[in-house]
């Protein structure tokens, strides 16, 4: 009776595991299904270079481009913004900061990943729009800078919390032998700590990026949404994910439009797949 | 350059870690400090580059003149000091870093050179620990890759470049084989000729073999300082002897 149980258990268990591998599978599989159907009638590199997004015009014209480039202009700011403050209060935490403040700074940096991302987007949308809008003299302050911002403040928790870890992580030696070189304290943490904790650093921005381009709320309330290749961070875009969100529900099931909708979302799985997969390469990588 | 330990007291918050210590270390020697684990040994020794600042709650009382300056005075530069007395630790701490660039950091953070100082001082601090001839070739290679002396002896050419005086050194050879311990000893005596090296050691046969004073040490306090001969000979404190017989420790 007792092995029965134990097998019972062990079994259920293993079938909870299954579970999630065959709900990513299905919906893996789903997602192809519905989104290579689009190549029947446009070509790949028409699909990914094309520059025109107009998936209701007739015939529909369907060129994510714009939208490739939206979602990397956003991200490419958000990372621009992220990581250098990111890194560095990183290190304040595990380097610098007195016992005490370390530990309200963390949790402070806890509380700003508990945000949900719909509460950043308006909150961008009431102050920091108009704030870009009459700074830089736009007709808008939707515009990829906006966004940018905004996506920093959700990439920043996950950048500092991982690379603290990285950073605390390194045996404290490495600093004893520096400072006891007469190194000082800078310099034990640019030329020791920084090099040694490099890769959890690196993985820390890829999954921080990883979030960013996955974010969808709060881009597609302060970027503008225009779908035309941005010339410039002071004009609206739009990303991937807004244009999924956004369209998804007027789409006609089975139109192309329709598949094209499913076909980005391949897109943006493989872009965070790939994002992930160096991410898990840097954390993985061999330890000095 | 000798060092003088005067009236010396610390404290770790309430508990009193080194009691009364007064020593005077001569230079160009090798003076052992004996003990039995807790007796403050490392503490006294962390005190002569102020490694135990790093500690927080740390007070200290009394004076250590290092070249006839206080190192506990106003005046004192943590980083001159430091250059001045360099630091050995009990495991072997390179960096991650490439062989070169272990040697090279100690030059880059005091000074600006240029390349070629930097290969010379480094292929110089090599040859002193009996190193170049196995890496001289491997240069470029990680730290890590090395065997627990090379690395040891890594740390001490690390050391070395940056022209200390006083080298100190923390039970250096507790993580090797024996025969690996003989040969930083053998290396410790060539060292002696240029440095004043000071040595934490619960090893009393090294502390006999290498030193030419010992110090011992039983909770906080120094308990007898002299000739390493006399000390193991004809100790004048009975705890010394008790310690020296094996009677505890």
């Amino acid at each position: 009776m007792r092995k029965f149980k134990e097998f019972l258990i062990e079994k259920l268990i293993l079938i909870c595991g299954l579970a999630s591998i065959f709900f990513v599978v299905l919906i893996f599989l789903f997602l192809l299904k519905e989104g290579l159907a689009v190549f029947k009638t446009v070509s790949p590199a028409k699909f990914l270079l094309g520059s025109k997004w107009y998936p209701i015009s007739e015939p529909p014209q369907l060129g994510i481009l714009p939208l490739i480039l939206g979602s990397l202009l956003v991200t490419l700011g958000a990372a621009v913004i992220s990581i250098p403050i990111g890194v560095a209060s990183a290190i304040y935490i595990a380097e610098v900061a007195p016992l005490k403040l370390k530990e309200i700074l963390k949790a402070g940096i806890e509380l700003l990943a508990a945000i949900p991302s719909v509460v950043l987007g308006f909150i961008g949308m009431v102050t920091l729009v108009p704030w870009v809008k009459n700074i830089f003299h736009l007709p808008t302050g939707l515009t990829a800078l906006s966004g940018s911002i905004m996506l920093a403040f959700m990439a920043m928790p996950t950048i500092v919390s991982i690379a603290e870890d990285a950073l605390y992580s390194i045996p404290k030696s490495y600093k004893e032998g520096a400072l006891a070189l007469g190194a000082t304290r800078w310099q034990a943490i640019w030329r020791v700590m920084l090099p040694a904790a490099s890769s959890g650093i690196l993985a820390a921005v890829m999954l921080g990026l990883g979030r960013v381009i996955g974010e969808t709320m709060a881009v597609m309330m302060i970027t503008g949404n225009a779908a035309v290749i941005p010339h410039s961070i002071l004009q609206p875009t739009r990303t991937l994910t807004a244009t999924i969100a956004a369209e998804m529900g007027e789409a006609v099931v089975g139109s192309e439009h329709y598949f094209a909708l499913f076909a980005i979302g391949i897109v943006l799985f493989v872009i965070s797949f790939g994002i992930n997969v160096t991410a898990d390469i840097f954390l993985h990588k061999r330890k000095w | 350059m000798n060092i003088q330990v005067d009236n010396l007291n610390l404290w770790y918050g309430d508990f009193h870690a080194l009691i009364n210590v007064n020593a005077a270390f001569t230079e160009k020697q090798i003076t052992a400090i004996i003990g039995p684990s807790g007796c403050g040994k490392s503490t006294l020794l962390r005190t002569f580059n102020r490694m135990n600042d790093l500690i927080e709650g740390v007070r200290t009382s009394g004076q250590i003149l290092i070249d006839n300056e206080n190192i506990f005075g106003p005046e004192t530069d943590l980083v001159t000091l430091r250059k001045k007395v360099g630091m050995v630790f009990q495991r072997p701490n390179p960096f991650p870093l490439s062989i070169y660039e272990n040697i090279a950091f100690g030059l880059k953070i005091h000074s600006s050179v240029n390349r070629n100082m930097l290969d010379e001082a480094v292929q110089l601090s090599l040859q002193q620990v009996d190193l170049w001839d196995e890496l001289k070739d491997k240069l470029k290679k990680s730290a890590f890759s090395l065997s627990l002396e090379q690395r040891q002896r890594l740390c001490i050419a690390r050391l070395i470049a940056v022209k200390p005086e006083v080298l100190l050194m923390d039970e250096p050879c507790s993580a090797l084989d024996p025969q690996a311990t003989a040969r930083i000893e053998e290396l410790m005596r060539e060292l002696k000729r240029n440095y004043t090296i000071i040595i934490v050691t619960h090893n009393m046969q090294q502390a006999a073999r290498v030193s030419d004073e010992t110090g011992f040490m039983l909770l906080g306090e120094l308990i007898e300082f002299g000739k390493t001969e006399e000390i193991f000979t004809t100790p004048k404190d009975k705890r010394t002897e008790d310690y020296i017989t094996g009677r505890y420790g």
